[in-house]
């Protein structure tokens, strides 16, 4: 159980009051007329919810204490002094991906390689999307809602820049598109409210990768909050890879919709911040629709990682898939929440959910809470969680062929990975993601990359 | 000087004592079969001799190389040369046989002050010790002993050996499970493994095995120590007359002790 430090609301709510005004005075004439309205009762809604405390169900196993304990600044222009290369260790080799880089909340139009794309295809910052084509962002604060979430709240009410991915019907797009997120050590206690959308139109297709990662151990609050409307018979793998620093909080919330005969096939990865949750929810609005909602979870030190999903089936015939796992060393503390919520309507739902931990040490703790809230009587939904450990004998076996200790864990920790990782279709992400489940708990052995040759 | 030398071994699981004295002696080329019916400790000495944390090892000492075995991990005991081919091998899901047997290859490599190998290099190396077990190259792709049946798992055993190069092979009852035709060739594996420098350590609960890896010395465990050595003809006499006639002695023994 986590410890609630209690948290006061006006208290907590009043340091983002200044920063609001700011915004709204400062940055007020960039975004159209609907959007300052909505971010005026965005943020009525956000004094109004406050934080949340461990009373509230959906954040049981999270106290936001630590992250309430920091004054942050709001940064509104460009800032930070990265260098390309800099960028390199986290682009999955993807040269002729087209690339949009934010650094520390911010466009960085001269770090970005957006590249040739297919007619049909928009891929840009939400500020110029504000200027120059608003039609292609209608859809923003139309998918996700903050009437209740506080954090969503606080983003719509600060979002002043992200990215917009708009996808014609029938266009497949061949390369991923790269959000690619970056804080450094201007970042230094600020927050910072990406916004994105991601518009994928009848009978389209395509890969979007958001990555949010640091090149400091700066104490820092990322709050981003990603619309998707996946349309008609049209597919989008969604990747999210949060590699935050050591010492940042991280609260992003991807919220999608799903159109008759759409496929969303998600996949987050963590292993950064001190204190993280993602949230990641779906709705699956169409008969025939799917969802495949993967993930994986390392942690150590102190590291407290809290993943949410919400399924809801809304029509018939739908399925859902959902494979989450955790390696937890250190005192690490992992929370994994899933709730599946099928309408009375929604007959012939198949779902299956699953969530197995892998605990290196004693002092790690996860929190696994399967939910299912079935309101129609004809349908096929299980849910399963395991949590173990190492399997001693496998260890011994690998140290009597001469495999040292190190080498058995992490490799024993790999394939306990393998499967979840296995399901990344693009090659450069699940290579990378394989390397770096490898590396993460042992920095010291190198080991090439892939185990299955 | 002797490769291995067992003296006055005592070993437990839990509180419960399993080997009471085993001495044991053992020279650079040599084949020394252990037999014993159910529960006399055989598995439990190859246990030992291998490192398993689940024995605790609670009097006596072993020298291997000079070396004080006793004080080695399990992966320095490898390093140095022995090898313990399981009775149950583990199966290990999402890691490869190939990337598994190279990982060992190059640390028990790197071990000894040689250079480590290249999975080109170590693809050439796989195809000549296959031939030895006669083991298709496909097993090689899957997961670590993961759904193989119980004589592929013992040939990939054998496999493992035959690529490590043990100073030392102790073979935990691999026969057990067997049919003819797998023992047949899990045994022809191991003979064409054995030279003037590699001694075997051979754990059976049967005879049979000893009519393909005919070993030079047999020793008859029972209740936790050595109650007869001779020559080969032993192992013939035990399949003949059985256990008890050595076994009840033991109890004899025991009971004087």
């Amino acid at each position: 159980m986590t410890v609630d430090v209690a948290i006061d609301r006006p208290r907590a709510v009043t340091p983002f009051e200044s920063e609001f005004r700011t915004l709204y005075d400062a940055a007020g004439t960039i975004a159209p007329p609907p959007v300052r309205s909505i971010r005026v009762a965005a943020f009525d809604a956000f004094r109004r919810l406050g934080f949340p405390t461990t009373k509230n169900e959906d954040w049981h196993f999270t106290s936001v204490a630590p992250i309430v304990e920091h004054d942050y600044l709001h940064i509104l222009t460009p800032s930070g002094d990265v260098r390309p290369e800099q960028l390199e260790p986290f682009q999955f080799g993807g040269d002729d991906w087209h690339t949009l880089v934010f650094v520390n909340g911010r466009y960085a139009p001269e770090l970005s390689n957006v590249g040739e794309l297919p007619d049909g295809v928009k891929v840009l910052d939400l500020r110029r999307a504000w200027r120059e084509a608003p039609q292609l962002v209608d859809q923003l604060g139309q998918i996700t809602r903050y009437d209740d979430r506080a954090f969503t709240a606080l983003n719509t009410a600060f979002m002043n820049d992200g990215a917009v991915v708009h996808i014609d019907r029938d266009v497949e797009v061949e390369k991923p598109i790269h959000l690619l997120f970056v804080a450094d050590a201007v970042a230094a206690k600020s927050m910072m409210h990406p916004r994105n959308l991601i518009v994928i139109g009848r009978h389209a297709k395509a890969t979007v990768i958001e990555s949010y990662v640091s090149l400091s151990d700066a104490v820092y609050f990322n709050n981003p909050v990603t619309e998707v409307a996946v349309a008609e018979g049209a597919t989008l793998q969604h990747y999210k890879v949060q590699r935050e620093g050591m010492r940042a909080f991280h609260v992003g919330t991807i919220e999608t919709h799903q159109a008759r005969d759409s496929h969303y096939i998600s996949f987050s990865l963590a292993t950064g911040g001190s204190l993280t949750r993602t949230n990641i929810y779906t709705t699956l609005d169409g008969e025939g629709s799917g969802c495949t909602l993967n993930g994986l979870y390392m942690l150590d030190g102190e590291q407290h990682c809290d993943h949410q999903t919400l399924i809801v089936h809304a029509q018939p015939n739908c399925f859902s898939r959902e494979l989450y796992k955790g390696v937890l060393d250190g005192q690490s503390h992992g929370v994994f929440n899933g709730k599946v919520y099928v309408y009375p309507i929604a007959q012939k739902t198949d779902g299956k959910q699953t969530n197995n931990t892998l605990l290196l040490s004693s002092k790690a703790q996860i929190d696994a809470k399967p939910q299912l809230e079935i309101f129609a009587d004809d349908v096929k939904c299980t849910h399963g969680a395991t949590v173990g450990r190492l399997d001693e004998q496998a260890l011994f076996y690998m140290k009597s062929r001469g495999v040292s200790r190190e080498l058995a864990r992490q490799l024993l920790t790999y394939a306990f990975a393998a499967d979840v990782l296995e399901t990344l279709e693009q090659r450069n992400v699940r290579e990378e993601l394989e390397r770096m489940s490898l590396r993460r708990f042992t920095a010291q052995v190198p080991v090439e990359s892939g185990t299955k040759r | 000087m002797s490769l291995l030398q067992i003296r006055g071994l005592t070993a437990s699981v839990g509180d419960k004592p399993i080997l009471r004295g085993i001495d044991l002696s053992l020279n650079a080329g040599e084949v020394h079969a252990v037999m014993g019916p159910n529960g006399s400790g055989k598995s439990t000495l190859a246990q030992v001799l291998a490192g398993n944390p689940a024995y605790e090892v609670t009097g006596g000492s072993v020298t291997y190389k000079g070396q004080d075995l006793l004080e080695m991990q399990p992966e320095e005991r490898a390093q140095a040369g022995i090898f313990l081919a399981f009775q149950y091998p583990v199966e290990i899901p999402g890691v490869s046989n190939a990337y598994f047997l190279r990982a060992a290859y190059n640390e028990v490599r790197k071990a000894r002050g040689e250079a480590e190998v290249d999975p080109l290099e170590f693809a050439d190396l796989m195809e000549e010790r296959l031939k030895i077990v006669d083991m298709d190259p496909a097993m090689l792709s899957r997961s670590v002993n993961t759904g193989f049946s119980g004589g592929e798992k013992k040939r990939n055993e054998i496999l493992q050996l035959a690529v490590l190069e043990p100073s030392l092979g102790i073979l935990d009852e691999t026969d057990s499970g067997l049919d003819i035709d797998a023992l047949r060739t899990v045994a022809d594996g191991v003979n064409k493994l054995r030279s003037r420098d590699r001694s075997f350590i051979v754990v059976t609960h049967y005879q049979r095995l000893l009519n393909y890896i005919v070993p030079d010395y047999v020793h008859v465990l029972a209740g936790g120590r050595i109650v007869k050595s001779g020559g080969k003809e032993l192992a013939l006499a035990l399949e003949e007359k059985g256990y008890d006639w050595l076994t009840e002695g033991a109890h004899t023994a025991e009971v004087g002790a």
